[in-house]
């Protein structure tokens, strides 16, 4: 069926084209940078012309596309500067700029920028707690990415590890511990206040090294296991430890209360690099006091974190270990006769997963300043599990851009959808009136994942942005039969 | 040995219970067990079905199981108007009209889904069909939730809760009988089904081995589209249960039972129906006797995080299950 659907697609697409005279023989003589221009002319011009017609025109939408063109277009990879291929990291830099440049652009004072363009459907360009909250999500699917994608291990616990890097921030960065009172270069406390108060970027690493035990602890008998019993196991940590934060107020009666129950622990002590390099360096030396400014120190702190996970995840990749464990995704029973240690390899990715995971939920908490047990649900984990599967396993582009688009449908997207929808079709719609009584959108926000699940599941597994070794495994398969027996 | 142990523990622990609470108390929590326990052997039992046969987890199938719930609370309140204190003709009449209908309905839908979502999936690596079950999952509590809206929808307590009987003081109620009264039919059914009939021995020919069966002349898709509706019956007829029993049912309710009656299959060994049904019997009893008991019980906060313990101990250490063979696999 989906072979059926995909052909007649595409010969929609080419009898368009043919329309406009241009066929299959003439396109394939085009040289490659030029149909790369005309195929990536084409969508600019119809994403120019769905913001013209249907979102909010400025004429700042030319120089996007422009921008876009000048990133999409060129073949970089050819370009060398003294021999070294310099090229490869134009697309990237590129990227990065705007990525840093966007707080200029996105919001002034808190407010949408009126000079920006507004998308059709989607509305205006994500604000900036949105882009923290795309930050923070794409370190945890290149996290999960580690797992999922590098290892071929289905983790449905990954919020697990969100949970524990969230709590460990609430420990040593908050008055949880009242009894206790350690303060170590943590800024923004209250003169007065007890309890563990350590510099939150030294929270960070804890929490990730603390998730990363956590990680090897699970793993270690559980990972000897075939992978849907892996991925059930992972499940059942995941539900496990989300009921220890909830029920941690008095654990087994002794009033030992270790995660304050259901309130959560808050507040969490905010970033900052205190004011004698505030005062030197001229870092914010707390990103509270910025005021509507706090939000952009948080995004390009984020952005320093998930470039780290993403120089992390290519150096892996690229190394001895991430070989190992392409070769376990791709056959078990091959890799162990070649010499790769099965345990060891699978316990690497899981507790580098379980770290980066650890860190972006210390930092969410930070962010927050809490950390509250009902954000840690199974949901997340397939949240999480979503942006990875559909931007591509593996691919570190496809995993930045499943959970960028994720995080913006998940905090502002699908209310603004809905919005748009209710306006048009809902009641008393400026179009047509199809249903009569207000459609909620966000409520339906998982089963719009789970759409997306299967669609690409079914369609194209390997993700939008798909690694073409992975793609290549998904249609040509695998040989993904266990070697070891699960028993003991 | 550590597991010997265990079990000396838990032993240890029910008869002081037994004894600070009185043998009547504790009689009347076992009660509680073997309902939740018939309720659960249903569910286990599609879990179980499916493995055996596809190898794979049906993530969707709690959720079939909370629309069969929601499909008998449809037939209750809408169609037979079913109210409390109904006359006994009138109830069973209804009853067994929804039941069928749930069943039905549930069987239908477990087909759909597993020729939409699974069946594309056959070549591809293992995982791909288990991530589609997991959205599948999604989707169909958001249908629920379209349908019923988020809220709990209540079902009136039509069952009788009067006693059958009462030995020293301990009284059998109506109600948990007329669960054991459903559900043992349809587990009877069931072993009749895949033990005599000669569908069922084309199902377990394909879940031997499927390329074999498929060359001895059954028909492999058509096999497994059968065993995907007696797994989406037994949901059905585990909806209306459940719909019943508790008298109230939410778009969660399938995902936190499916994982227990999952848990169910595991400990009774998965692909195994006899080992699911002891399987979810046992775990009925842990459940009610951890929600129930007084004497250093850690409650109903604790029973999720209990039920996966022992899925992740089963699955380490003994993953063939209780009754399950040793295969090649582990499973």
């Amino acid at each position: 069926m989906r072979r059926r659907i995909s052909t007649s697609v595409s010969a929609a697409w080419w009898a368009m084209l043919g329309a406009a005279g241009l066929d299959r023989a003439r396109w394939r003589r085009l040289p490659r940078t030029t149909r790369r221009a005309i195929k990536a002319a084409i969508w600019v011009v119809i994403g120019l012309l769905l913001v013209w017609g249907g979102g909010v025109w400025q004429w700042s939408a030319l120089p996007m596309a422009a921008v876009i063109l000048l990133l999409v277009v060129p073949r970089y990879d050819r370009l060398t500067f003294r021999g070294r291929r310099v090229g490869r990291f134009v697309v990237p830099t590129g990227v990065l700029a705007i990525a840093i440049a966007y707080p200029f652009y996105a919001s002034s004072n808190g407010a949408v920028n009126p000079g920006m363009p507004q998308l059709p459907i989607f509305g205006p360009l994500p604000q900036m707690s949105t882009m923290v909250g795309m930050a923070v999500f794409a370190m945890m699917a290149l996290g999960l990415n580690f797992v999922v994608g590098y290892a071929g291990l289905l983790d449905l616990g990954y919020v697990a590890f969100y949970a524990m890097g969230s709590y460990m921030a609430g420990w040593f960065a908050s008055s949880q511990f009242a009894k206790q009172d350690v303060f170590f270069g943590a800024v923004g406390v209250t003169p007065g206040l007890t309890g563990f108060h350590f510099s939150i970027w030294l929270v960070l690493i804890m929490a990730g090294i603390a998730t990363a035990v956590v990680g090897v602890i699970i793993g270690l008998p559980t990972l000897r296991l075939r992978g849907d019993y892996l991925a059930i196991v992972t499940l059942g940590f995941g539900e496990i430890m989300p009921q220890i934060a909830r029920n941690g107020d008095s654990l087994f009666g002794t009033g030992f209360n270790l995660t304050n129950g259901t309130g959560g622990i808050t507040p969490i002590d905010p970033p900052g690099f205190g004011n004698w390099i505030g005062h030197h360096l001229h870092l914010p030396a707390n990103y509270l006091t910025l005021g509507t400014n706090s939000d952009r120190a948080f995004f390009w702190t984020a952005l320093v974190l998930v470039l780290i996970t993403i120089f992390t995840s290519a150096r892996l990749r690229d190394s001895r270990l991430g070989r190992a464990w392409v070769a376990i995704r791709e056959d078990e029973v091959a890799a162990a006769a070649m010499g790769v240690p099965l345990m060891r390899t699978k316990t690497w990715a899981y507790a580098t997963g379980a770290f980066f995971g650890g860190v972006g939920g210390a930092y969410y908490a930070s962010y927050n300043s809490g950390a509250f047990p009902d954000e840690f649900f199974f949901n997340i984990s397939v949240f999480i599990l979503c942006m990875v599967i559909l931007g591509g396993m593996g691919n570190i582009w496809g995993v930045l851009f499943g959970a960028c688009f994720l995080e913006y449908l998940d905090q502002e997207g699908l209310s603004n959808v809905g919005a748009w929808l209710n306006g048009h079709f809902g009641p008393g719609g400026s179009v047509f009136e199809v249903w009569h009584k207000t459609l909620q959108v966000p409520l339906y926000e998982f089963g719009i994942y789970g759409v997306i699940i299967v669609v690409i599941m079914l369609f194209r597994p390997e993700g939008l942005i798909p690694s073409r070794r992975r793609a290549a495994e998904f249609h040509e398969g695998v040989h993904d039969q266990p070697l070891y027996d699960t028993a003991a | 040995m550590l597991a010997t142990l265990l079990v000396v523990g838990l032993v240890a622990w029910l008869i002081a219970n037994a004894y600070v609470d009185g043998p009547a108390y504790f009689i009347t929590i076992g009660f509680i067990g073997l309902t939740n326990g018939a309720l659960y052997a249903l569910v286990a039992l599609g879990y179980t079905l499916v493995y055996g046969i596809l190898e794979l987890i049906n993530f969707a199938h709690g959720d079939v199981f909370m629309l069969g719930g929601m499909f008998s609370a449809t037939m209750i309140l809408s169609v037979f108007h079913l109210k409390a204190g109904a006359s006994v003709g009138a109830l069973i009449a209804a009853i067994v009209g929804s039941l069928l209908v749930a069943m039905a309905a549930c069987g239908v839908l477990n087909v759909a889904i597993e020729r939409v979502a699974y069946r594309p999936l056959r070549g591809a690596p293992r995982l791909a069909p288990l991530i589609t079950a997991i959205g599948m999952s999604f989707i169909l509590e958001n249908i629920a939730i379209a349908w019923k809206g988020p809220g709990y929808t209540s079902v009136p307590s039509v069952l009788p809760h009067s006693a059958v009987f009462t030995i020293s003081g301990v009284s059998y109620t109506w109600e948990k009988l007329i669960v054991v009264m459903i559900t043992l039919p349809v587990l009877l059914l069931l072993l009749y089904l895949v033990q005599k009939t000669r569908q069922g021995k084309a199902m377990r020919a394909t879940a031997q081995d499927r390329d074999a069966a498929a060359m001895m002349g059954i028909d492999v898709n058509r096999t497994i589209s059968f065993t995907f509706l007696i797994a989406g019956g037994l949901a059905g007829a585990a909806g209306i249960v459940y719909a019943l029993y508790f008298g109230e049912i939410r778009y969660d309710t399938g995902f936190s039972l499916g994982l227990i009656a999952f848990t169910a299959a595991v400990l009774g060994g998965i692909g195994n129906l006899p080992g699911a049904v002891l399987g979810a019997l046992l775990i009925g009893f842990i459940q009610a006797f951890n929600e129930g008991l007084t004497w250093h019980a850690p409650g109903s906060d604790w029973t999720e995080s209990i039920v996966f313990s022992i899925l992740i101990l089963i699955l380490v250490f003994r993953p063939q299950g209780l009754l399950g063979e040793r295969t090649p696999e582990g499973g």
